[in-house]
């Protein structure tokens, strides 16, 4: 980092999706405008709509869910006074709020700009989950699409827990699957915006250890062990010394910073070790590595549990446990959120929920949240010797990632 | 000839009807996916969607498409399987839609009868109308080659009647669908003494493929199904002229109070005169003359039926599936108003519901709405303790509801007697499965020998 940055002022809408009681496919819903505006317009409304230079706005797959591309063009529908300043979206699938993050770490750390708007937001439930499929299947490589499972990805992270169930054991590692599905709504039922806000079920585990249909779904998966399909936008300020003065913010409201790192990998390859996040594995060192902590010193991780199988594998390739053991370190509720280090404390991709574009974005506000001491019912102690809030978020099947490290600053 | 062969050209009579475009939707997509398995790929497959009218026939192949996409949607798994061979379709949508042409494509619509005569495989579906279904099997079995297996819908004419009348030599067998086939779960298995036992194998097979749940019924006309129905039915417009008689009620108050009691106090899905709209007031009347004749020991026979067919108040459904005006007048699926015989017009419903409400008194303690009993895990138990409440009462409508609830038993327990239904099991599972009741009429949740 060559200067410091700072978050604040996120904020999120409604996970909007089934779970939500006001949820009915049948009935005509909002759209983008709605998400992006309500969004857009709290962070507007604290930072002051003078103060932002640019925006940066992440969104998987409008084109194909909404038939709308050209996504700069919503900056200036949050506020008029956003129009002819610049604008940028950016796209690495489930990772595109990670990019947002990123990209707007860079434009400060370019000097160019000292406020950000940084927007992610999806809208989904505009198709029914099986043609859904088709578009969420652009976030791999099309031609392995003719292969593929009906519901694709559900399909290609099945493949990653049918080898993980033949390398360590099948029963060890659902078990740890329904752990980690119970931590996702429990965590979700403190979160007045997460999808899975008003689930009541009494036996989470149970429920989760449902067994797998290959008839109707995947082979290895259940749908508990899925995220959810959602509409929403999350939206956070991020600045550097320079623009927290400009817009009167107190640092005391804000996280910093410590470091960032991407990876990409072969969107055209398989993944060369089912059993390992290899790229995110990649990120995560590079960004302990670069703010100079281990993994010891982490509070609390926001990671892409877009399936349980890759919640138990980030465990892994954030290096809390060995390879095989990530599923041992679940079950025994260590990622729980009263666990040595509690993961996704507003319930992650399972239990918030995951409008695709928007999800990097939202991690960072959790983030956020927790270390300002803002998270309301969620909210976890934050240990004086585990001081750092982590985020990962992913693209595809583990193809682009970025780990965010934040800490209170001093 | 296998299985495949029996169903490579098939005609269904009546395709345009409510009940012929559910049996030709079914089997055009059994057909279909018998088409995709690899044994099959250069045979073609033919079914014949016969009816009398041009309008009819042209709606039907988007009700086909509709119903289609939301079958191909459910078996995505199993269809990108078939599909894998084919480079050309990627996607989920891309075969989806496919699929469903593959499914039009082996329908062809005509009003032509002939088209049967290439058929192995006839699904008779036409009006109730005895005489006209042996005209037809005739007619077809004269013509076709094949010696084709005739599949009836008929939900009361004995199979044994239609077999003789038509010199089939046992080739048919009853199959008896649930409007809508496409939802309703139940078939109705019915085999004369003279069916070939083979075709009573390829019927519970296809029965099998279908996913549908089949009860056997023996050869009396209305089978167990109209059996309950018809005389349940009848029961209920005694009742009503009982109460028009005995408390003084006009014709509107007296079918409203009935109606209430099978519905609320009984906890069904529709009170029996909704039931009898929706099926129609003209089919009730003709199921009801198809099977009096077979009945030695009672009159299943109503005039208020036949009075109320002579004036045109028909019921039954619209072509979109909207309920056409029988003993009520409906508005966005509830009912509005009610059928004044005096007066011959509609009047509305709510003052009659006001004062009929208060006279039948509050339901039981307990009591929960049918559409949520259904899907309660506890359903038995909260069934039980409702209904020991409802035994308690004295009030109006609980008198009437232990009453009602005997007599639909007893009619139950008569068919099992009669020898119609094999066991009181096959007549539960009828109105559990193809009337949506929430138990079966012949239980144990009131005492039946106190109530008179």
């Amino acid at each position: 980092m060559n200067k410091k940055i700072y978050l604040t002022a996120g904020y999120n809408t409604i996970s909007m999706g089934s779970g939500r009681k006001e949820f009915n496919p049948k009935k005509e819903r909002p759209g983008i405008e709605h998400y992006v505006k309500e969004a857009g317009r709290a962070v507007v409304d604290k930072i002051g709509v003078e103060n932002i230079d640019e925006t940066v706005i992440s969104n998987f797959n409008s084109s194909q869910y909404n038939n709308q591309a050209n996504l700069p063009g919503y900056a200036p529908f949050i506020d008029e006074k956003l129009r002819y300043k610049p604008s940028t979206r950016v796209e690495g699938a489930c990772g595109s709020g990670g990019l947002a993050l990123a990209t707007s770490f860079k434009f400060l750390m370019s000097g160019i700009s000292d406020v950000i708007l940084t927007l992610g937001f999806e809208v989904q439930n505009v198709m029914k989950a099986v043609y859904g499929a088709d578009v969420l299947a652009a976030a791999g490589w099309y031609k392995h699409r003719k292969e593929g499972h009906a519901h694709f990805f559900p399909g290609q992270f099945s493949d990653r827990a049918g080898v993980y169930f033949e390398k360590y054991g099948r029963d060890y590692a659902r078990k740890a699957f329904a752990r980690w599905y119970r931590n996702a709504i429990e965590n979700a039922r403190l979160c007045p915006t997460a999808q899975e806000y008003h689930n009541t079920n009494p036996d989470l585990e149970k429920t989760a250890l449902t067994e797998p249909n290959p008839k109707v779904f995947v082979e290895n998966l259940n749908v508990y062990d899925c995220s959810k399909v959602s509409d929403g936008a999350s939206a956070i300020a991020i600045m550097t010394e320079e623009g927290l003065k400009k817009c009167g913010i107190d640092k005391k409201d804000t996280v910093e910073v410590v470091a960032f790192a991407q990876a990409v990998d072969d969107i055209t390859q398989r993944p060369y070790e089912p059993t390992r996040l290899l790229t995110t594995e990649h990120a995560v060192k590079l960004a302990m590595e670069r703010a100079g902590i281990t993994v010891n010193q982490i509070g609390t991780v926001e990671a892409h549990d877009c399936f349980t199988i890759a919640g138990v594998m980030a465990v892994e390739a954030i290096g809390l446990a060995d390879y095989g053991k990530g599923a041992q370190y679940v079950y025994e509720g260590k990622t729980a959120r009263d666990g040595e280090v509690p993961f996704n404390t507003t319930g992650g991709l399972i239990g918030w929920g995951h409008p695709v574009g928007a999800t990097g974005v939202h991690q960072a506000v959790t983030i956020w949240e927790q270390l300002t001491g803002n998270a309301g019912d969620a909210q976890i102690e934050i240990k004086p010797e585990r001081p750092y809030g982590m985020t990962i978020n992913m693209g595809g099947d583990d193809k682009t990632v970025t780990c965010v490290i934040y800490k209170r600053p001093e | 000839m296998t299985y495949d062969e029996r169903l490579s050209n098939v005609s269904v009579l009546g395709a345009a009807g409510k009940m012929g475009s559910g049996i030709l939707l079914l089997t055009a997509i059994e057909m279909t996916d018998l088409s995709l398995l690899p044994e099959n790929k250069d045979k073609v497959f033919v079914l014949n969607a016969i009816d009398i009218s041009d309008a009819a026939l042209k709606g039907l192949i988007e009700y086909v498409r509709t119903q289609t996409r939301k079958f191909a949607e459910k078996k995505i798994v199993w269809l990108r399987e078939m599909y894998k061979d084919n480079p050309k379709l990627v996607h989920n949508g891309e075969i989806i839609d496919d699929y469903i042409n593959k499914v039009v494509q082996t329908i062809r619509p005509t009003k032509r009868v002939e088209s049967a005569y290439d058929s192995y495989l006839i699904f008779e579906a036409v009006n109730e109308n005895p005489d006209l279904k042996v005209k037809l099997f005739k007619q077809i079995d004269e013509n076709n080659p094949n010696e084709p297996w005739f599949f009836t819908n008929t939900s009361s004419v004995p199979i044994h009647y239609l077999n003789e009348q038509a010199n089939l030599e046992g080739r048919i067998i009853g199959f008896h669908f649930y409007n809508p086939p496409a939802v309703q779960k139940l078939v109705e298995l019915i085999a004369a003494d003279k069916t070939l036992p083979e075709i009573v194998e390829f019927a519970r097979n296809y029965a099998k493929k279908l996913k549908k749940f089949v009860v056997n019924s023996n050869d009396f006309a209305g089978f167990i199904g109209n059996g309950h129905f018809m005389r349940d039915a009848l029961y209920g417009i005694q009742t009503a002229e009982k109460l028009m008689n005995e408390q003084n009620y006009s014709f509107p108050e007296a079918v409203y109070a009935v109606n209430k009691v099978t519905q609320d106090f009984m906890i069904r899905p529709m009170g029996i005169f909704q039931l009898i709209d929706y099926v129609g007031v003209d089919v009730c009347k003709y199921i009801m003359s198809v099977m009096n004749p077979y009945l030695e020991d009672e009159d299943l026979h109503s005039d208020l039926l036949d009075k109320l067919f002579e004036r045109k108040i028909l019921g039954g459904q619209n072509s979109d599936g909207s309920q056409k005006d029988g003993f009520f007048k409906y508005e966005k699926g509830r009912i509005a108003a009610i059928y004044d015989f005096d007066k011959n017009e509609y009047i509305d419903v709510n003052p009659v519901a006001e004062k009929i409400d208060a006279e039948l008194g509050d339901l039981p303690e307990g009591h929960v709405a049918w559409k949520k009993i259904i899907r309660d895990k506890n359903k038995d138990e909260k069934l039980a303790a409702y209904f020991k409440n409802l035994e308690k009462m004295d009030t109006l409508g609980a008198s009437l509801a232990k009453q009602y609830l005997k007599n639909s038993g007893a009619i139950g327990l008569k068919l099992v007697s009669d020898g119609v239904a094999n066991n009181e099991t096959d007549v539960n599972n009828v109105m559990l499965t193809g009337f949506f009741h929430a138990y079966g009429p012949i239980n144990n949740f009131l005492n039946w020998e106190e109530i008179k």
